[in-house]
């Protein structure tokens, strides 16, 4: 039964929140209590396929699964071609399905009690399952149209549930800006696939790492693809819609789509690192004896992006009065300090220097563990905004105040968060910022103290929050605000429990998780062997 | 050699024109056609793809013989008009919606920053 | 809105049969001529917004609840989700065709396709006119419970739906 359930996990981690999708309207026809605790099951018996995964990619290298049966390749080992949709997981899609499992577990289980009292609840469960079964497919696929299959189906699934208030005009604005940049973003992303399939003669990532080369039209599709995928991530100057997004959505909505937003930046990655991987030491110009590289050129525009979003993330946090919008600017600022690391990496990549590749590749590092922490710490801080929104129906810190006498376990995880999102110990989020500060350092001095100073920044702004939020005195119209729900405090203790967990003992997540993510992102001849050299 | 340009110039004035219709027009409705000549564009660039000289129709059923055109740009297009159907159809809905609270739809009225 | 004119009315009652028998064989030959699931459902629909159009919403909304058209738009999901679920049962991957080349798996739709054959053989290809029928009646029930939602919300009356 295990062996069936390993063999088959793949297929069944995506087609089993898709069967719960359908199921919930029939089921949400009978009886309210029910179809909640199905969808619970449901999402807990996805995340136990994901550790199954994550155990045989450890064990026994890179999975393949083929759509339709039979064989993956059915060329020859020189001129290999796929023809079927195929499935292919190694340790980066292994780590990024790991987060992608957690956030909808906590954000079912938080929406019992946050979800009381509203009406259509059969489509609000619907929808996020979705969102679960689309994220999933966007991180595991090896096959470029699928991923914007999903891609679509992740945007369309989140557009509903981010102007699912629709008696609140902000909510049904913000929804409508999402989905028009979103649906362009999308729209030149398959612009960029039919350039692929136009010149190469096939949709499967492994085929188009194996053929590419660098002319006119692959520049064309490089540019394109990365300027999307970095709107759909968040990039600076591209973040605009995220405020909006974040701000104006239900709580446990937000959290969904934080996972959301780090798969599309998974996308990301995957067409630097693996498709476009061996076209990375290009020489593009020569000035006199120094050969630039496009992995220089590409690893300084996204540095420079990088710092930008730190800057606009940290000061726009500082001025907002917003309880909500706040941590969305500082979730901006967190993917630019993601892309920082990975910009400095790519900077060092075609170096001779020792010591230069050796602080490239603990840069890397750091940047795919922050992309764990982060997702977990502005999760938490999102589950608590919505708290005091639950309690007090507010979410303008001028009207807020003195809530630590009432709250007492949303304050400590508040703080939890706090520390953990400005990298203090012992929280997970000082051991990741750590390794990026340290690698940065030798790289470029100058970058890694803008990044300290920010953080810094970014704890002054959450230590003021803490203050006219919880401390003080008690404002007169929330004297009798009461403590939320259990299920709510369910929700918001898994992420803090795995939050403490991994700031304790960072080398097992690191040895067991970050390095074969690292390893497998920088080994592209390895996910094309496992195509070409039968399966 | 020359006449099988034609579709490529196409699809570069639609999706020139969905943008101008996207970032330029103040109607809402517009702005919602503009995304849909974008799309309209791109489906032409994938069907376009699979064009191959003297070629009929794939397809078994009493075929004339010779080479066919490529199937699988046609299986991507329809899913891609699928895809654009389902977000046309939000995008409407939240249009009505936006009309309902707002009572005008003109971009720059509804652009107020709340704080 | 209200409902047109009674001429408008009769030749729409007259010509709804036969488009939705045209839908249905589009559905149902998809693996044989260019059509499948989405295209069929997709004139069907069109056929039924005819007569909303012609008759009115209000009438219209009489006869057919959105409750409904939701059971049936589940329905063939769950069929569809089903049917690849039985591949990894009674074959080897997710998907598997098993009841294509087999000669009968229960007798339906087991034949292997000869090539460059002129005549279209319906009784082949396996798994594909099961999933098309699923897919057919979910895009019906879709797109006809779209444009009834859109109606009852510009009516101006209170408690549309979101979606």
């Amino acid at each position: 039964m295990m062996d069936f359930l390993t063999t088959h996990s793949p297929a069944l981690i995506v087609a089993i929140p898709l069967l719960g999708a359908f199921l919930t309207p029939l089921i949400g026809k009978i009886n309210d209590k029910v179809r909640n605790i199905v969808v619970i099951l449901f999402v807990a018996f996805t995340t136990f396929l994901i550790a199954l995964l994550i155990n045989e990619v450890a064990t026994n290298g890179i999975v393949t699964y083929v759509f339709g049966g039979g064989v993956a390749n059915i060329g020859t080992l020189e001129a290999p071609y796929a023809i079927r949709i195929l499935f292919e997981i190694d340790g980066m899609n292994a780590f990024m399905a790991l987060i992608a499992g957690i956030l909808p577990l906590a954000a079912v289980i938080y929406s019992w009690g946050f979800m009381k009292e509203e009406t259509g609840q059969d489509k609000y469960y619907t929808l996020i399952l979705l969102m679960t079964a689309g994220m999933l497919g966007m991180i595991l696929t090896g096959d470029l149209f699928n991923f914007f299959v999903f891609l679509e189906i992740t945007s369309i699934a989140s557009c509903a549930l981010i102007a699912f208030r629709t008696d609140n005009k902000y909510s049904v604005q913000a929804g409508f800006k999402y989905i028009v940049i979103s649906a362009i973003g999308a729209l030149f992303v398959l612009f960029a696939i039919a350039i692929f399939y136009g010149q190469y003669d096939a949709l499967n990532m492994a085929i188009i790492a194996n053929n590419i080369t660098y002319g006119f039209l692959d520049k064309v599709a490089l540019v394109i693809l990365i300027a999307a995928l970095a709107m759909k991530a968040g990039l600076a100057p591209m973040h605009m819609w995220i405020p909006d997004a974040y701000g104006r959505s239900p709580a446990s909505v937000t959290i969904v789509l934080v996972g959301a937003t780090l798969a599309g930046l998974y996308g990301g990655l995957r067409v630097i690192f693996t498709i476009y991987g061996q076209q990375l030491s290009t020489v593009l110009h020569k000035i006199e004896e120094i050969e630039i590289h496009l992995s220089q050129i590409l690893g300084a525009f996204i540095l420079a992006l990088a710092v930008l979003s730190i800057f606009i993330g940290v000061f726009m946090a500082l001025k907002r009065s917003d309880f909500k919008k706040m941590i969305a600017y500082a979730a901006v600022a967190e993917i630019g300090y993601m892309f920082l690391a990975i910009g400095a990496y790519l900077i060092t990549i075609s170096s001779e220097d020792p010591q230069m590749l050796a602080a490239g590749i603990q840069s890397l590092k750091g940047g795919i563990f922050h992309i764990l922490n982060d997702s977990l710490d502005v999760g938490l801080l999102l589950l608590v905004a919505g708290s005091v929104y639950f309690a007090t129906k507010q979410t303008s810190l001028n009207k807020l105040g003195g809530l630590a006498r009432n709250m007492k376990y949303t304050t400590i995880f508040f703080v939890i968060g706090l520390l953990a999102v400005s990298g203090m110990p012992p929280m997970n989020g000082f051991a990741s910022k750590l390794m990026i500060y340290q690698s940065t350092f030798q790289i470029n001095p100058i970058i890694s103290i803008i990044a300290i100073l920010c953080s810094i920044m970014l704890l002054a702004a959450f230590v003021k929050v803490f203050q006219s939020i919880f401390l003080g005195p008690v404002i007169p119209s929330l004297k009798n605000v009461k403590e939320v729900p259990k299920s709510m405090l369910i929700g918001m203790g898994i992420i803090a429990c795995i939050i403490i967990f991994i700031g304790l003992f960072p080398n097992i997540v690191i040895e067991n998780l970050v390095t074969p993510a690292t390893n497998a992102l920088q080994d592209t001849t390895g996910y094309i062997s496992a195509i070409t050299g039968g399966v | 050699m020359n006449v099988f340009f034609v579709p490529y110039l196409a699809v570069a004035a639609l999706i020139i024109i969905g943008l101008y219709a996207v970032i330029l027009k103040r109607n809402l409705i517009k702005i919602v056609i503009g995304i849909t000549l974008i799309e309209s564009g791109v489906n032409l660039f994938l069907i376009t793809l699979g064009f191959r000289e003297n070629s009929t129709a794939p397809i078994y059923t009493s075929s004339p013989g010779g080479i066919m055109s490529l199937p699988v740009p046609q299986a991507l297009t329809l899913t891609s008009i699928v895809i654009g159907v389902a977000v046309l159809a939000l995008m409407l809905t939240l249009v009505i919606h936006i009309y309902r609270h707002y009572g005008t739809l003109d971009v720059r009225k509804i652009k107020e920053v709340e704080e | 809105m209200s409902g047109m004119s009674k001429i408008v009315k009769t030749m729409s009652a007259v010509v709804f049969p036969f488009i939705m028998i045209f839908g249905l064989y589009v559905i149902a030959h998809g693996h044989l001529t260019p059509g499948g699931g989405f295209q069929g459902g997709a004139v069907v629909a069109s056929a039924c917004v005819m007569i909303l159009v012609a008759y009115g919403s209000v009438w219209t909304m009489k006869k057919i609840k959105e409750k409904h058209l939701s059971i049936f738009e589940s329905l063939g999901a769950i069929g569809f989700i089903s049917l690849a679920f039985f591949g990894l049962v009674f074959g080897s991957a997710f998907f598997y065709n098993f009841m294509a080349n087999t000669q009968g798996f229960l007798g339906i739709f087991g034949d292997t396709v000869i090539p460059a054959s002129t005549a279209a053989d319906i009784n082949t290809a396996g798994l594909l006119p099961l999933m098309n029928f699923a897919l057919g009646l979910k895009v019906i029930a879709g797109l006809f419970a779209i444009v009834l939602v859109m109606a009852y919300a510009t009516n101006k009356s209170k408690g549309g739906d979101k979606k």
